[in-house]
């Protein structure tokens, strides 16, 4: 125990806590750029499209991310290809990452007044011109504060990759732990850790939103 | 000795002097209407009486009990003065008979056949008895203060206090407030209103107290004091209101 | 090569599957209401509790909000009892979601009582009513109304997220699914059954809670 130290424990710990960036940066980037294209078909007018993306986000936000990642680990195996608990869990992280961006920038998107679709619509906009030089510039002002916000579920949600096998910050508390047998001590510096990570972000968030609404 | 006693009280915001030693006796029946400029102090002096500000100095009792005093339980005190504001404040959760029956129940301990019964009857008072189930959102701004006055007089007040309570209202909708409190009067009420309907402070008065930066400026029977102002600042602001 | 869905390996552990579905419901059931209590008591001491008091709720919301559930679910579980409190797999389950829920639920519940006018607190004083008469009368039935979708879907999520219970072998639903497919192999199957289970939850929490909102605050 006394092999220990506070400062290896630690700098694992920090070690470890790479993964945790890593993985939420795959899964903020991914799952922005298909939250993107499911936002797109979610207001496309296109009623086939809308009922898929409709569906998508009802699944990602009504099960459990826990079994998203176990049904993509396993469900990939079924087809022959081996998966590794790196991949499952930036798949998985990724598609639940986009039904909520999706989801919170069609809030955004919806808040644009009316006028302004029927404005723009008389103007003989094609859909691609509406959004692009419209909707979408304004939509995307007021939708930074909740994007930020939603980060921190990100960073929040790669702790359970853990469970799955793959070594970030979490599972490496879990290691540490069953070598040092000092639960109080690896778990509140795991916390911390996560803490040190989300609360600026927090914070950002916040401060974001109390700026977007001074500015209105 | 007077039902409300206002003795030299003094209050201050910071280093804002509000009431600079106001004292007004106030006996039981009178109608004391207490008119000035924005900011004289008008409403920090009623908000005094019933403990929602605390004074500096000075006394002020309600029948005998000294506000802020040791020895006072506030809420005895509040069960004796109700108070009507500018902007109602309803409980937009309950109904009007909801509003009207809360503080019977839940303070006076009431049974709910007993509060329901005298809120009925105040409510019909404000000739709104048939307005007992909607909810204040559903109710004109007139209507919500007439459910305001029924509900304070539920607790059986002895006297109320009114703050500017026409003063959100649409012209067209002030008469059945003021109404409301003119029966009131004649029923021999306390009441001390700020108020910047000279008309009616001239008629429904027993007493026109008028305050100017923070003093008592003047004071005396309303017909007398309109037709005869003594001060110049109390002549400019009834030119100014005559305007 | 195509792999035939095989549901049927299921159907042998039904019961186990019952039991994990009882489980998930009562402990969400369990932590909705006392979380949701420590969420009144959280936000009523954050607007008018004294200002140490406010403060240390707000750092306990921070804290709670800004890390894992699952790592919130190992301290409970792994560091408390090192620290002297020994808790079953169960009550450490129930005290991280209580903890968790209260967090959430604190600052829900603290942004619909700032929504109440001063106006209304001082009318309620007026009446002679004592501060938590008026806290638990005039400010917090109206400020449920306001935040009961928010608080809705906070509860939906927690009790998603508590699918991580199995974790430490509390037996909740994700704990069966676990269990069947070391037994009949069939994971993706047996994850998939009960996925769904938890939609089917989330989606009647959704109605129920919407039903009882309008029960509690009629309003034409
Ligand atoms: N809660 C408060 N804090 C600081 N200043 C106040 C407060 N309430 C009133 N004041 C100040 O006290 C003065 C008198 O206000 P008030 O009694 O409301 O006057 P009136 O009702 O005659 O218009 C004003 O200058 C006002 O700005
Ligand atoms: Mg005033």
């Amino acid at each position: 125990m006394a092999d220990f130290s506070l400062w290896v424990i630690v700098s694992n710990l920090l070690l470890a806590a790479r993964w945790t960036i890593a993985l939420s940066l795959i899964a903020f980037v991914c799952g922005g750029v298909v939250g993107l294209l499911l936002l797109f078909a979610r207001i496309s007018g296109v009623r086939l499209l809308e009922r898929f993306v409709f569906l998508y986000v009802e699944f990602f936000q009504g099960t459990p991310l826990l079994m998203q990642m176990f049904m993509l680990f396993f469900g990939v195996a079924l087809f022959g290809v081996e998966i590794s608990p790196w991949m499952a869990a930036s798949l998985a992280l990724t598609l639940w990452t986009s039904a909520f961006l999706t989801e919170i920038w069609r809030g955004c998107v919806k808040s644009v007044p009316l006028g302004q679709w029927d404005a723009a619509d008389s103007l003989g906009f094609n859909f691609v011109d509406l959004m692009r030089y419209v909707i979408l510039p304004q939509a995307l002002r007021i939708s930074v504060p909740p994007t930020v916000g939603f980060l921190v579920q990100v960073v929040k949600g790669t702790a359970l990759a853990s469970i799955i096998g793959f070594v970030e910050l979490t599972r490496a508390g879990t290691m540490i732990n069953n070598a040092t047998f000092r639960p109080f001590l690896v778990y509140t510096i795991v916390g911390l850790i996560y803490f040190a990570l989300c609360f600026p972000l927090s914070l950002l968030a916040k401060s974001l939103e109390r700026r977007l609404n001074a500015a209105r | 000795m007077p039902l409300v006693s206002i003795v030299d009280v003094r209050k201050s915001f910071g280093s804002n002097e509000v009431l600079k030693g106001v004292s007004l006796p106030v006996e039981r029946g009178d109608v004391v209407a207490i008119v000035g400029r924005s900011g004289s102090g008008k409403s920090t002096l009623l908000r005094c009486i019933n403990g929602l500000e605390s004074h500096d100095s000075g006394t002020i009792t309600v029948d005998g009990l000294e506000v802020g005093g040791a020895a006072t339980d506030m809420r005895v005190l509040r069960r004796q003065v109700g108070m009507i504001f500018q902007q109602f404040n309803l409980f937009p959760h309950l109904t009007a008979l909801g509003n009207v029956m809360l503080a019977p129940r839940i303070v006076l301990k009431m049974g709910e056949r007993e509060a329901r019964d005298i809120a009925l009857d105040m409510l019909a008072k404000v000739g709104l008895a048939d307005k007992r189930d909607n909810y204040p959102s559903q109710l004109s701004g007139g209507q919500q203060q007439r459910v305001a006055i029924a509900r304070a007089l539920a607790m059986r007040p002895m006297a109320l206090l009114c703050d500017e309570i026409t003063s959100a209202l649409d012209p067209e909708l002030i008469n059945e407030v003021l109404r409301v409190v003119e029966t009131l009067a004649s029923e021999g009420m306390t009441l001390m209103l700020v108020t910047h309907e000279m008309r009616f402070a001239r008629d429904v008065g027993t007493k026109l107290v008028f305050m100017h930066q923070g003093r008592v400026h003047e004071e005396g029977p309303p017909k007398a004091l309109f037709a005869a102002p003594q001060t110049l600042e109390l002549q400019q602001f009834i030119g100014a209101s005559r305007a | 090569m195509i792999y035939k869905l095989q549901f049927a390996d299921l159907l042998p552990y039904w019961d186990v599957l019952v039991r994990g579905l009882a489980f998930t419901i009562l402990l969400t059931l369990a932590s909705t209401l006392s979380g949701v209590a420590v969420g009144t008591l959280g936000a009523s001491a954050r607007t008018f509790g004294p200002q140490w008091l406010s403060r240390l709720v707000g750092a306990y919301v921070e804290l709670i909000r800004n890390t894992p559930f699952l790592v919130q679910l190992f301290f409970v579980y792994f560091g408390l009892p090192a620290a002297g409190l020994k808790l079953t797999e169960t009550q450490a389950a129930f005290i991280a979601m209580t903890i968790n829920l209260g967090a959430y639920s604190t600052e829900i519940i603290r942004a619909g009582i700032e929504a109440t006018p001063k106006g209304v607190i001082e009318a309620g004083v007026s009446l002679a009513m004592t501060r938590l008469q008026v806290l638990r009368h005039v400010v917090l039935k109206p400020a449920f109304e306001k935040v009961w979708p928010a608080l809705a879907s906070q509860i939906i999520i927690v009790m998603l997220g508590s699918s991580v219970v199995s974790q430490i072998s509390a037996e909740d639903l994700t704990y069966a699914a676990n269990f069947i497919q070391s037994r009949n192999f069939r994971a993706f199957e047996s994850y998939f059954v009960v996925a769904l289970a938890y939609l089917m939850l989330a989606i009647l929490a959704r109605a129920i809670l919407r039903a009882l909102g309008s029960r509690l605050f009629p309003k034409a």
